[in-house]
């Protein structure tokens, strides 16, 4: 589903990610970790189509076709979403116009017209349940005196409502509490199948209880340098990075 | 001939028209003396830095239009009106009453012209009370009190609550070349009485027409006035528009200007508490492009005991248009426990738009809060990422973070309907159709 070679990209002509090869197929999860600073959030980014990163060179290639050069709204439209690590409040658009506009604008892309009222509020209904959201919540204005945990159940609830292909969370398990760390785990696993992927960027062991990851890849300096199965996770969290620095030395 | 040359020279064939006894032919006397001798400000006037008036001087417009009632059919003007709820109107057309399209009354309230108030022996009570003892002997505002005769007379007796909006409408035809028209409004609301007014300046044609507006506003003890101002006008159109708001003990006045159309623009708005526990509101919201111009300038004097204001403009400038926001605030020396809240916010989106944001306090009192802030940016490019990554394109995007950046002023609209019009003028302005109903 995701290819990625060789990836370099910087900003303001610091480079950050210098050479990056992840290969993510349709069923997997991934987790990305690694400290801070590692350049996880740049990758989530760049892969999104953030604009401001200078991508220098290397290939993203997504579903066969390489998307290095598409809009985010164009990676959106092909099945690319990235859950925010700091999601942005927009106030005086509601949840719910903002998940329609999402969903709505998303068909025209495709040629499809928009999705008609009843199943839209049905689909709303079902979502919000599923990740115990209150329905006054969704005619709030979006991300507007949220708290981190809300911005975070928000996030995962437009996950649920647009169906991508490639999921990508990035830290998304911060701001947490166990609980709601449990729902939007929940979630995201209803929400797993066998022709979707999900890409798990987190600094903790903590969410990789609940999302089981298929493959955990370390990234230091801008590089992918330690790959693994989930008993990576584990060993990371007991011993931190810098045994991995040492044994890169 | 300059404009003020012209003007001048009109007054004397106009004060023949004049009944020589009534007391207001001195006050017109007197105010075409300070124009006569001020003329047009300049730029060099400190409050007229940002905004010329050179090229409206140098324009030939007719100062007395047509005097004769002009016919439009309702549904050729229907969009100005709030059609989808009852109002009482009050409708001009380049300067002259329309009987056809006002709805008029004097049943319990007044809702009728300022000609007749003026001319009519049983108003003078109220007019030599009220009528120009608010509004400043600048020279724009003298310069409508000389030439005044028509506009919106309001008079809401003591403990009267409105049931419907009054709409206040001037149309120009642009029948002639250009225009110049110089309302004047009279409001006077009693105590604990309320009110809801909307007024709109609106020309037919692309004809160039220059408005010289005046509207006094008194609001008695407790009195409760919402006002709104829609300035949508045509791109060759030009308005300065003085509105002054005289406040007794705990009235609450509001006051929303929103500023979309237009060549130039230029609103001097004045609120004055002469009670304690007055409340003001000033709220605006600005989008404009090309090269149109819209200066706010506002006063608020605070004179008594905890009062407060709140002043919240937002504006959004594209292309080559430019922005004036000078926002004064007064607090005498006995004014303790003022609460008074300026916030000016800017969006730039044309790197050609220009804003001036020049936020002024003056306070005399030791024991008071006042705060203003001012911001001046370009769209967030986060929340242009943010959006984006959802599928939504950039240009919707832009439209939707503009849409939001102005929102928040519509929160303070009271009229369903107005605020759906507005909301629906918003999004026509910034050009897009959004995947949802504002």
């Amino acid at each position: 589903m995701l290819k990625i070679k060789n990836l370099h990209a910087g900003i303001e002509g610091k480079d950050i990610l210098k050479g990056i090869d992840l290969e993510v197929n349709a069923g997997e999860v991934h987790a990305i970790m690694g400290p801070n600073g590692s350049g996880k959030s740049t990758l989530a980014s760049v892969i999104a189509g953030k604009e401001e990163f200078e991508f220098s060179k290397g290939e993203i290639e997504f579903e066969g076709e390489e998307i290095s050069e598409l809009d985010p709204e164009e990676r959106a439209h092909k099945g690319v979403f990235l859950s925010f690590q700091y999601p942005i409040e927009i106030p005086g658009v509601t949840v719910t116009n903002f998940i329609k506009t999402a969903i709505n604008e998303t068909r025209k892309a495709k040629g499809l017209d928009d999705m008609p009222a009843s199943e839209m509020l049905k689909k709303i209904k079902e979502k919000a349940d599923m990740l115990e959201i209150d329905r006054k919540f969704l005619s709030r204005s979006l991300n507007q005196g949220f708290s981190g945990g809300e911005k975070k159940r928000n996030e995962i609830f437009q996950l649920a409502m647009m169906e991508p292909k490639l999921a990508i969370l990035d830290e998304t398990d911060s701001g947490l509490d166990i609980d709601a760390l449990k729902v939007v785990a929940n979630g995201v696993n209803k929400l797993k199948s066998k022709d979707n992927a999900v890409i798990v960027i987190t600094h903790y062991q903590r969410l990789l209880d609940y999302i089981i990851p298929d493959y955990v890849h370390v990234l230091m300096g801008g590089k992918i340098v330690k790959s693994g199965g989930k008993e990576l996770a584990h060993e990371l969290e007991e011993r931190g990075y810098d045994w991995i620095k040492e044994e890169l030395v | 001939m300059s404009l003020k040359d012209k003007l001048v020279s009109s007054y004397i064939a106009f004060e023949d028209h004049l009944e020589p006894e009534s007391p207001i032919h001195d006050l017109r006397n007197k105010a075409m003396k300070v124009f006569e001798e001020q003329g047009f400000p300049s730029k060099k006037e400190e409050d007229w830095k940002y905004t010329s008036l050179k090229s409206l001087e140098k324009t030939d417009y007719s100062i007395f239009p047509e005097q004769q009632e002009k016919h439009i059919e309702f549904k050729d003007v229907k969009k100005y009106f709030l059609h989808d709820i009852d109002t009482y109107k009050i409708v001009f057309i380049d300067g002259v009453y329309s009987s056809f399209l006002s709805e008029t009354t004097h049943d319990s309230i007044d809702v009728c012209l300022l000609s007749s108030a003026l001319n009519k022996s049983k108003y003078q009570p109220v007019i030599e009370t009220y009528f120009d003892k608010v509004a400043t002997k600048d020279s724009i505002t003298s310069l409508n009190t000389a030439f005044a005769k028509e506009g919106a007379y309001i008079h809401i007796p003591k403990n009267k609550e409105v049931e419907k909006p009054i709409e206040i409408i001037n149309f120009s035809t642009g029948n002639e070349a250009a225009v110049m028209l110089q309302p004047r409004n009279l409001v006077v609301v009693g105590e604990n009485a309320h009110v809801q007014i909307i007024e709109r300046h609106q020309s037919l044609s692309e004809n160039a027409v220059f408005t010289n507006s005046v509207t006094e506003i008194f609001a008695e003890k407790r009195a409760y006035v919402d006002y709104y101002k829609i300035q949508t006008d045509n791109p060759s159109a030009s308005l300065i528009d003085s509105t002054y708001v005289s406040q007794q003990r705990e009235s609450n006045c509001r006051v929303h200007t929103f500023s979309f159309g237009g060549k130039l623009t230029r609103n001097n708005l004045s609120f004055y508490q002469f009670g304690e526990r007055c409340n003001s509101t000033l709220n605006g919201i600005t989008i404009i492009e090309d090269k149109q111009h819209v200066d706010h300038n506002t006063l608020v004097h605070h004179t008594a005991p905890n009062c407060e204001s709140h002043q919240d403009y937002k504006g959004v400038f594209a292309d080559k248009s430019t922005g004036v926001f000078n926002g004064k605030v007064l607090v005498d020396k006995d004014a303790q426990k003022i609460d008074a809240f300026q916030q000016n916010n800017n969006i730039l989106v044309d790197d050609r738009a220009t804003i001036n944001s020049k936020p002024q306090l003056e306070i005399f009192a030791d024991d008071v809060k006042c705060s203003h802030g001012c911001t001046i940016g370009q769209l967030d490019e986060d929340a242009l990422f943010y959006m984006r990554s959802r599928g939504i394109a950039k240009k919707e995007a832009r439209a939707l973070l503009m849409y939001a950046f102005a929102n928040s002023v519509l929160e303070s609209v009271k009229i369903p309907e107005l605020k759906n019009r507005i909301n629906k003028l918003i999004a026509k302005k910034i050009g897009v159709s959004l995947g949802f109903q504002l």
